[in-house]
């Protein structure tokens, strides 16, 4: 094995090995700065030993023991870990925690308990967005600071400065390290799905660049989702957020064509769909729904992202359901832009005129005045209704809106038949 | 990245025979592990080839020929489809495995072909402009 070899190996080690190393160090000194630092070190040593001597068989315990040495060394120093420890009165917990040999049954035991707190601290509403999502990658996807500031389109120096202000903040507010159970557990999962949609959506809504790790972000969301699913098997919304990403991730293939020009849901080929990511998707829809009570946010978008992934053509869909799934979402998300989709939904169910009366209703909306899709769907159904003249004006002044030329030549294409006194372009 | 693991047959997989008892716990401790880790995508067990059947194609023609096929060392007796980083991740994750034969065996690890290959190109730029704009659009998403 050449160096560079070893040390990607010794790296995909690290990878695997991280989280689960960053949570437990961090239950014992309760201070994730000081958990990853300790884990950094472990990692060092791993580079500086494992080419020579080997991989050990059991790489997780070596990391955990080296860490631990670490720590004690710290504390024979006199050094931040003691003061802490000397405030909370665990001097002498830590120190035994500390000397304990590492039992396989123990620390399995701890396990998902460990990294549910690391999970819940990473995501801590303390800190900004910005911060947990840094954070979370970094601590639990094991990503370093580099690939975590390339998927972000941010210098490598800002997301260090990130992770550091996080973890000031952290230990600044003291947050407690118990995990939250019951009804604060589900209160606090929201801000953790959040955290992990976002990563998702960074990836998905890349438009097919040049650049390859764009879409391994979608990967890092979905195993973090999936991790979480394990974790709290028993929270609808979590599954509900993986049956989303699955089955988003199912079409990646599938929206852009091959001059790089995104294709509409509608219009894309479905064999390029991937079905074994959509019948894990529909697996976790039904977990959550197998789990009973009312679907929540991240259920209903899967649930409507179902519906069309069941279509075998788009002309198959089935609307209507989309459409009731819809006015269930705008219940719990009062957005003008869900309730632009209801009114696409609804117009595809039960006829032009029915969708256009609910967009009429959202002319008034501030929040949508330069949003290009509200003329632009206007427009379609004023066309559909032969009403010509008016879906022209429509599809112009969304041409005026539209985001780049690629959009605003196909709105003025659609402008330009309703010219002409067709529906179609 | 994602990655497929086949296991290669032995002639017992290709007897039908079943793994034994404690084989069967320990894989289905490690098909646990990787699922708790995000990785496990898919996983299945094959069927003897005497069950299978090959379809050969040569000169717009085809010919079915039934199994079971002699050269059982190219033969696989299942796979996995796995979500990693890394091949080297691939590899670690493969070396944690319990040995899936009673007897030596053999994994093979590929990548499997993914978007980023077949990436198109942005020669003006505009799908990066547009891709910076996007991103605005989601963050006021709501």
């Amino acid at each position: 094995m050449t160096a560079t070899d070893a040390q990607r190996t010794i790296n995909a080690v690290f990878r695997i090995e991280s989280p689960r190393l960053i949570a437990g160090l961090t239950r014992i000194v309760r201070d994730v700065g000081l958990a990853e630092e300790l884990a950094q070190d472990a990692l060092v040593a791993a580079l500086e030993r494992w080419p020579e001597s080997g991989i050990p068989d059991t790489p997780g315990a070596w990391l955990m023991a080296t860490a631990k040495h670490r720590a004690i060394d710290q504390l024979r120093r006199g050094k931040r870990l003691e003061r802490k420890h000397e405030q909370l009165g665990h001097e002498i917990e830590l120190q035994q925690e500390l000397a304990a040999p590492d039992l396989e049954a123990a620390i399995d035991d701890n396990v998902g308990d460990d990294l549910l707190r690391l999970v819940f601290i990473s995501c801590h509403p303390v800190l900004s967005t910005e911060a947990r999502v840094a954070l979370t990658l970094r601590l639990l996807g094991g990503l370093t600071t580099e690939e975590i500031a390339r998927a972000f389109l941010v210098p490598e120096p800002t997301i260090a400065q990130r992770i550091v202000r996080a973890k000031r903040t952290l230990a600044e507010a003291r947050v407690p390290f118990e995990v939250p159970r019951g009804a604060e557990l589900a209160a606090r999962l929201s801000s953790v799905l959040q955290v992990i949609y976002l990563v998702f959506n960074e990836g998905y809504a890349a438009t097919a660049g040049d650049d390859w790790t764009r879409p391994a972000l979608c990967e890092d969301a979905l195993r973090l989702g999936r991790i979480l699913a394990e974790l709290v098997p028993q929270e609808p919304e979590v599954h509900g957020l993986v049956a989303l990403m699955e089955i988003q991730a199912s079409r990646l293939r599938a929206r852009t064509g091959p001059s790089g020009e995104p294709i509409l849901l509608l219009d894309q080929n479905r064999a390029r769909w991937d079905h074994v990511l959509i019948r894990r998707g529909l697996s976790a829809l039904a977990r959550a729904e197998a789990l009973g009570g009312a679907r929540g946010p991240y259920a209903l978008q899967a649930a409507i992202a179902a519906c069309h992934a069941r279509a075998r053509t788009a002309e198959e869909t089935d609307w209507a359901r989309i459409a009731a799934l819809y006015g269930a979402l705008v219940e719990l998300m009062p957005s003008p832009v869900v309730e632009l989709n209801r009114a696409v939904a609804v117009s595809m169910a039960f006829g032009p005129a029915a969708g256009l009366e609910l967009v009429d209703a959202l002319l008034s909306e501030p929040s949508l005045q330069g949003y290009h899709l509200l003329p632009s769907v206007r427009g379609d159904l004023l066309a559909k209704l032969g009403r010509f003249d008016e879906a022209r004006t429509e599809l112009e002044r969304a041409a005026s809106l539209a985001r780049n030329a690629r959009e605003r030549a196909m709105l003025l294409e659609r402008a330009a038949a309703c010219a002409r006194g067709s529906a179609a372009p | 990245m994602k990655f497929m693991i086949l296991v290669k047959a032995n002639k017992n997989s290709e007897a039908g025979e079943l793994p034994s008892e404690e084989l069967l716990a320990a894989m289905g401790k490690y098909n646990e592990e990787l699922v708790k880790a995000g990785v496990l995508i898919a996983g299945e067990g094959l069927h003897p080839s005497s069950k299978g059947v090959r379809v050969r194609f040569s000169g717009g023609k085809t010919t079915v020929i039934d199994g079971p096929f002699t050269e059982t060392k190219e033969l696989l007796a299942g796979f996995w489809l796995w979500d990693v980083a890394s091949k080297e991740e691939a590899i670690e994750w493969v070396k944690r495995m319990p040995n899936p034969m009673d007897t030596e065996s053999e994994i093979e690890i590929r990548q499997v072909f993914s978007t980023e290959d077949f990436a198109p190109s942005d020669p003006t730029g505009e799908l990066r402009a547009a891709e910076e704009r996007l991103r605005a659009q989601v963050e006021k998403k709501p």
